[in-house]
């Protein structure tokens, strides 16, 4: 509880008790006296604010109204009325200020992302400087348990990290000399001195905390027509609560019936449950989505995300791991392991990314590589390679290179499935290796999730080639492939299919890097994986901070569960205070109800507010 | 230029909202926004006329919400 919170419930306590004694007392002149004192106990802060409003001529500010409320109150002898609503609003207030500091101190956890302090090595010692002090080219030490204060590159030593606040990822990530390391991810276990590449302010815990924040100022549509709702709520009110003093009254001469009546409308008057609610509900929503990696950079994105039917996924890299990986290795009159053995001990220091799928293959079939076995590599490029191992002769490459080499091959594959490595030893064809840029294990998974979400017509759009794409979509059962197609004919592509969806929304997915054209023109424009590119970060809508096409309809789940919590909380304080208001202008509900309806249901919706950050 | 304003001590939504509105109308603020939950204040403002904006920003909070602290 802040200082303030604390006065106000010595305030309210001194206020209950005052009022309590008067009750008691049998001299009505001097209970009149305490009922004074306990009102102006309670309320002198919001009288005070209430007069120097009259000066500044905000006639329609709450502390105006409730102390022309509460005061009306007095003098139609209401005394304990006019103290208790006073006290109740006061409660409210109190309640709703430690929700609110409740709230954001829940949201704001991620500003501890950014550590107090980074150590300088400097000559071989080390000295704490704040990170904002460091400059890029400085060596800094990371202890384990400590975060990193700004992005770099490891100099020395090794450790996992835990990155789950940047991509909500939780497995640890190794990391070694020459490996990245990102703001904001906990070092765990060893020590490392890192080079810094990036300002403190630059670095990637600074950038998600800015987008983070700054998101709440891209409203959304409920939002906006909450402040215009807001603007011509109070005025509306406040005429209709003069009019239903001063007419009835006029009319059956009862005027302090009436004017009470009224006082009840002055009460409710304040918009504040929604003005609050719903911006704190997209603060709870896009803080939860950025716990599960996901930036969401406005709230105005969550309204289109909600509606979102039509999903496009650039394909490589996005639903495809982005590299080859092997799919089928058919050896000829050698066995699988053998075949798997020469052709990825052939590229030992190969870097080309059949090479690389080769060596990461064998790997998993656990096969032992030994680089001291293999000798005079050769590479030819765009064919293959040639290189000794254990003394063989071994060719790895295309139909071209095997040609080249005289090697006769016992099989022609006209089909075209992607990538195949032919290999021979000894100048013998002795197998082939099928390669292919395959699905990540996730996507299945990713596109039946988006179907639930509502997500009706699924495509891929690709620059590769037509044969492989259409295998890769109906292998994860998408609806629609465009292939061969240029970047620009990609933002064609999503025009059209703009055009073909009409209201309804369209969602890209990209890696972000080629495809900021298309992010830009979407909807919604989600890029993968991106938080180390300004490109992709600056053109998406959405970044998802891993490589996982789940986060997708993650990020329209959570979507919608937050505007649900937002329509609910609308609804609800609408719906409290007009039935407050007819119940008012009826006789039915008192004063009492009245302030319920003011801050009993801003709290209420405060708190509804925040389970859109749980889980 | 852009400026980040901090607006300690913020807790009514609808006065943010107000001096949101009221900031937007000083001359040489292109553009204000308020994020209630971070208590800041993004404004930005035509590049000469800092000094001029920043002092008519602080009458204006000191006007609709005269307990919030604003830290430059």
């Amino acid at each position: 509880m802040s200082k303030k919170q604390k006065k106000d419930l010595i305030k309210i306590t001194v206020s209950a008790s005052l009022t309590i004694l008067s009750l008691f007392l049998p001299w009505k002149f001097i209970s009149i006296g305490v009922f004074i004192a306990a009102y102006l106990a309670a309320g002198y802060d919001v009288l005070i604010k209430a007069i120097r409003n009259i000066f500044t001529g905000r006639l329609f500010d709450e502390n105006f109204l409730m102390g022309v409320a509460t005061i009306g109150a007095f003098c139609i002898g209401e005394y304990v009325e006019g103290i208790l609503v006073m006290i109740l609003y006061q409660i409210g207030e109190l309640f709703q200020s430690y929700s609110v500091d409740k709230s954001r101190e829940s949201i704001s956890a991620l500003a501890s992302m950014q550590p107090q302090s980074a150590h300088l090595v400097c000559d071989g010692k080390i000295s704490d400087i704040l990170p904002e002090k460091v400059s890029v080219g400085d060596v800094i030490a990371v202890y384990p348990g400590e975060r990193i204060p700004v992005d770099g590159t490891v100099l020395k030593g090794k450790t996992e990290i835990d990155t789950s606040a940047l991509t909500g990822e939780s497995n640890p990530v190794y990391i070694e000399e020459g490996s990245s390391a990102l703001s904001g991810c906990i070092n765990m276990s060893g020590v490392i001195e890192m080079r810094a590449e990036r300002l403190s302010s630059e670095s990637a815990a600074a950038r998600i905390l800015e987008i983070v924040e700054n998101s709440a100022m891209k409203k959304s549509k409920s939002e906006n027509f909450i402040s215009k709702f807001a603007k011509i709520y109070t005025p509306v009110v406040v005429i209709s609560a003069l009019l239903l003093a001063a007419i009835p009254s006029f009319i059956t001469g009862d005027a302090a019936k009436w004017v009470e009546r009224a006082l009840t409308f002055l009460v409710v008057s304040c918009p504040c449950a929604l003005v609050i609610s719903v911006p704190l509900t997209f603060f709870a929503g896009i803080g939860k989505a950025s716990k599960n990696g996901i930036l969401i950079k406005g709230a105005c994105y969550m309204d289109s995300m909600s509606k979102i039917k039509t999903v496009v996924f650039d394909k490589t890299g996005t639903l495809t791991n982005g590299y080859f990986s092997v799919t089928e290795a058919i050896p000829e009159g050698i066995s699988r392991d053998e075949l798997t053995y020469f052709a990825a001990g052939a590229e030992t220091f190969s870097h080309h990314p059949v090479g690389e799928a080769l060596k990461r293959y064998a790997e998993k079939e656990n096969i032992r590589l030994d680089k001291a076995r293999v000798s005079n590599a050769r590479e030819i490029p765009g064919r293959g390679v040639v290189t000794e191992v254990d003394g063989n002769v071994v060719a790895v490459g295309s139909i071209g290179h095997m040609k080249d080499l005289s090697v006769e091959l016992s099989c022609f594959d006209s089909e075209d499935e992607g990538t195949i490595m032919y290999a021979a030893v000894n100048g013998k064809y002795r197998g082939k290796i099928l390669l292919s840029d395959a699905p990540k294990d996730t996507a299945i998974e990713a596109i039946n999730m988006l179907r639930l979400e509502g997500a009706e017509k699924l495509v891929m759009l690709t620059g590769d080639r037509k044969s492989i794409s259409e295998k890769t979509a109906d292998k994860l059962k998408l609806d629609e492939v465009r292939a061969e197609l240029l970047p620009e004919d990609k933002v064609s592509a999503v025009e059209e299919l703009m055009a073909i969806g009409g209201d309804t929304k369209l969602a890209f997915v990209g890696d972000g890097i080629n495809d900021a054209p298309v992010i830009t023109r979407a909807d919604v424009g989600f890029a993968m994986g991106a938080i180390g590119s300004d490109a992709a970060v600056e053109a998406a809508d959405v970044v998802l901070m891993n490589d996982d096409p789940r986060l997708c309809p993650k990020a329209i789940r959570i979507s919608k569960n937050t505007i649900r919590i937002v329509r609910q909380n609308i609804v609800f304080a609408l719906a409290v205070k007009a039935a407050v208001l007819i119940g008012g202008a009826l006789g039915l509900t008192g004063m009492w109800a009245a302030v319920f309806a003011d801050v009993g249901v801003c709290v209420l919706a405060v708190f509804n507010a925040m389970r859109a950050g749980k889980s | 230029m852009k400026k980040i304003i901090m607006l300690k001590g913020l807790d009514c939504a609808h006065c943010a909202e107000k001096i949101e509105s009221s900031v937007k109308k000083i001359k040489g603020v292109e553009f204000a926004a308020i994020s209630f939950i971070a208590s800041k204040m993004s404004v930005q403002i035509v590049d000469g006329m800092e000094d001029v904006v920043c002092g008519e920003i602080i009458k204006i909070v000191r006007k609709i919400e005269p307990d919030v602290k604003v830290i430059m």
